[in-house]
C-alpha cells in the first residue's frame, strides 16, 4: 500500500495523516501543516498573543478582527443555536472557540490534500477524525473507538468510507468540557460521547455538545438522527445508529 | 428468527442506500470476491465468508437471505449476503457479518464499476458501527477516535502505534 504518512505536535496534540493516493506531493502535506499552525496562532487560547486570547481580554474589539474572525464567531453562535445552547465559545469565563476551530482545522486541512489531488486520506487531530474517499478501492475506513476505561482497548469500531469521528471526554485533558449554563465542568454518567457523520465540523461540535448534555444527550441525538455512541461510567455502552 | 432476519435484512437495505456511489476506480469485469477484512468472530462459531452468497433472488420482502443452515441461536455469528443491487455505475453488494442483530463486521462481496473515471470523492457509505468489544490488537483499523490526547498522552496512544507502524 502506497501511503504517505506525516505526525504533526500542534494544538498541544498531535495530527496524523494517512494519505493512500498514490503520486500526492509530500508539499501538500507541508501546506496543510504550515495551515494548522495557522490556525492555532490565530485561535489558541493557551497563546497570549493569539486573536482570540487578545478579544478575550478586551484588548481587542471584532472591528479591530479580519472577517475570518468573525465569521468563526458567527459559527461558534450558529451551532450554539443548533445544539439548543450546549455548544458555546462564552462556556467558561473566557472567549474560547476551540472546540469549533479544532474541526475546523482538519476540515480546512482536508480540504488542502483534496485540492492537491489527495482523494483517499484520513487526518486524526488528537482523536478527531474526517476520512475522504476509502483507504483502498474496495474497503472502508475502519475507525476504532478508544474505551475510556481502558485505553489499550477499542469499545467499537466505526466504518464508512468519508466519515468523520470525533470522541468528547474527560479521559485524557480532565474536565475540559464546561456546561455553558452553569459554567461548570460538564457531569453527568457519561465517560465518553462519540458522534459520526461525514463532517468532522458537525462531529466534533455535537460530540462536546452532547458530553455536556451527559445522558439527555440520548434521546436529542436519537429525535435528530445523529450517529453517537457513548460509553457510561459503569462501563456499558449505548448508541443511536 | 424471521423477524431477525428481516430486521437485518433492512439494515442492509439502509446501508446500500448509504452507499452513493458515483463511480469507482476498480477495473470493469466479472463480480469481485472480497475477503471479509478483520474483526473476525470467534472461529468455532463463524460462518465462512462468502458461503452460500449465490445469485438468486432474495426472499420477498428482504433484501437478505443467510448464507449458512437456518440460525439456532443469537450467539452464532453468521455471514449474510445482501442484495446485490445494480446501479448506474455499476453492482454493488454488501456483506455483513451478524451475531443476532449486532453487526460484527461489513464488507463488500461485490464491487464491479462500468464507468472507468476515479472514485468520486464524495463517495460516502455508513457510517455503520461494528457492534463488538474488540482486543484492540484484533481490529483491523486504520486509526482512533478518543477524548483529545495531549501531546504527551499521545505517546502512550493507540494511534502512536498505528502512526509508527505506517511511518516506518
Amino acid at each position: 500500500m502506497t501511503a504517505l504518512r506525516h505526525i504533526e505536535h500542534c494544538m498541544g496534540t498531535v495530527f496524523s495523516f494517512d494519505i493512500r493516493d498514490p503520486g500526492v506531493d509530500r508539499a501538500a502535506v507541508t501546506g496543510a501543516v504550515a495551515l494548522l499552525h495557522e490556525i492555532d496562532a490565530r485561535y489558541s487560547t493557551y497563546q497570549q498573543a493569539s486573536v482570540i486570547s487578545r478579544l478575550g481580554r478586551g484588548e481587542i474589539t471584532l472591528t479591530d478582527c479580519d472577517a475570518e474572525v468573525t465569521q468563526v464567531l458567527d459559527e461558534c453562535d450558529r451551532w450554539r443555536q443548533r445544539t439548543d445552547g450546549w455548544f458555546s465559545a462564552y462556556a467558561g469565563d473566557a472567549l474560547d472557540p476551540s472546540g469549533y476551530v479544532k474541526g475546523w482545522a482538519i476540515q480546512r486541512a482536508s480540504d488542502l490534500l483534496v485540492a492537491a489531488g489527495s482523494e483517499n486520506h484520513c487526518i486524526n487531530g488528537g482523536g478527531d477524525v474526517q476520512c475522504v474517499g476509502r483507504p483502498a478501492p474496495t474497503e472502508l475506513w475502519r475507525v476504532g473507538i478508544t474505551d475510556p476505561l481502558d485505553h489499550c482497548r477499542l469499545a467499537t469500531v466505526v466504518a464508512g468510507s468519508g466519515i468523520a469521528v470525533a470522541t468528547s471526554g474527560s479521559a485524557e485533558r480532565g474536565a475540559h468540557i464546561l456546561d455553558p449554563a452553569t459554567g461548570q465542568s460538564a457531569h453527568g454518567d457519561l465517560l465518553s460521547l462519540t458522534v459520526t457523520g461525514h463532517s468532522i465540523v458537525e462531529c466534533d461540535v455535537y460530540a462536546t455538545a452532547g458530553f455536556a448534555m451527559g445522558a439527555a444527550s440520548r434521546e436529542w441525538f436519537k429525535a435528530r438522527r445523529i450517529s453517537a455512541f457513548a460509553v457510561r461510567a459503569d462501563g456499558s455502552t449505548w448508541s443511536t445508529f | 428468527v424471521r423477524r431477525i432476519l428481516l430486521a437485518i435484512g433492512g439494515t442492509i437495505v439502509g446501508l446500500v442506500a448509504l452507499l452513493s456511489f458515483k463511480s469507482h476506480s476498480l477495473a470493469a469485469g466479472s463480480p469481485h470476491a472480497l475477503p471479509s477484512a478483520g474483526l473476525s468472530a470467534p472461529s468455532s462459531t463463524s460462518q465462512t465468508p462468502g458461503q452460500g452468497t449465490g445469485s438468486s433472488a432474495p426472499p420477498a420482502g428482504g433484501a437478505a437471505r443467510s448464507s449458512a443452515a437456518p440460525p439456532s441461536s443469537a450467539a452464532v455469528s453468521r455471514t449474510i449476503a445482501g442484495q446485490a443491487i445494480q446501479t448506474q455505475y455499476g453492482t454493488v453488494q454488501v456483506q455483513l457479518q451478524v451475531r443476532g442483530t449486532k453487526i460484527l463486521d461489513v464488507s463488500f462481496l461485490q464491487l464491479t464499476a462500468d464507468d472507468p473515471r476515479s472514485q468520486m470523492i464524495n463517495d460516502q457509505a455508513g457510517p455503520i458501527l461494528l457492534q463488538e468489544t474488540l482486543a484492540a490488537q484484533n481490529a483491523n483499523i486504520d486509526t482512533v477516535s478518543g477524548a483529545t490526547y495531549t501531546s504527551e498522552g499521545y505517546l502512550q496512544s493507540l494511534q502512536s502505534a498505528l502512526d509508527a507502524a505506517g511511518i516506518k
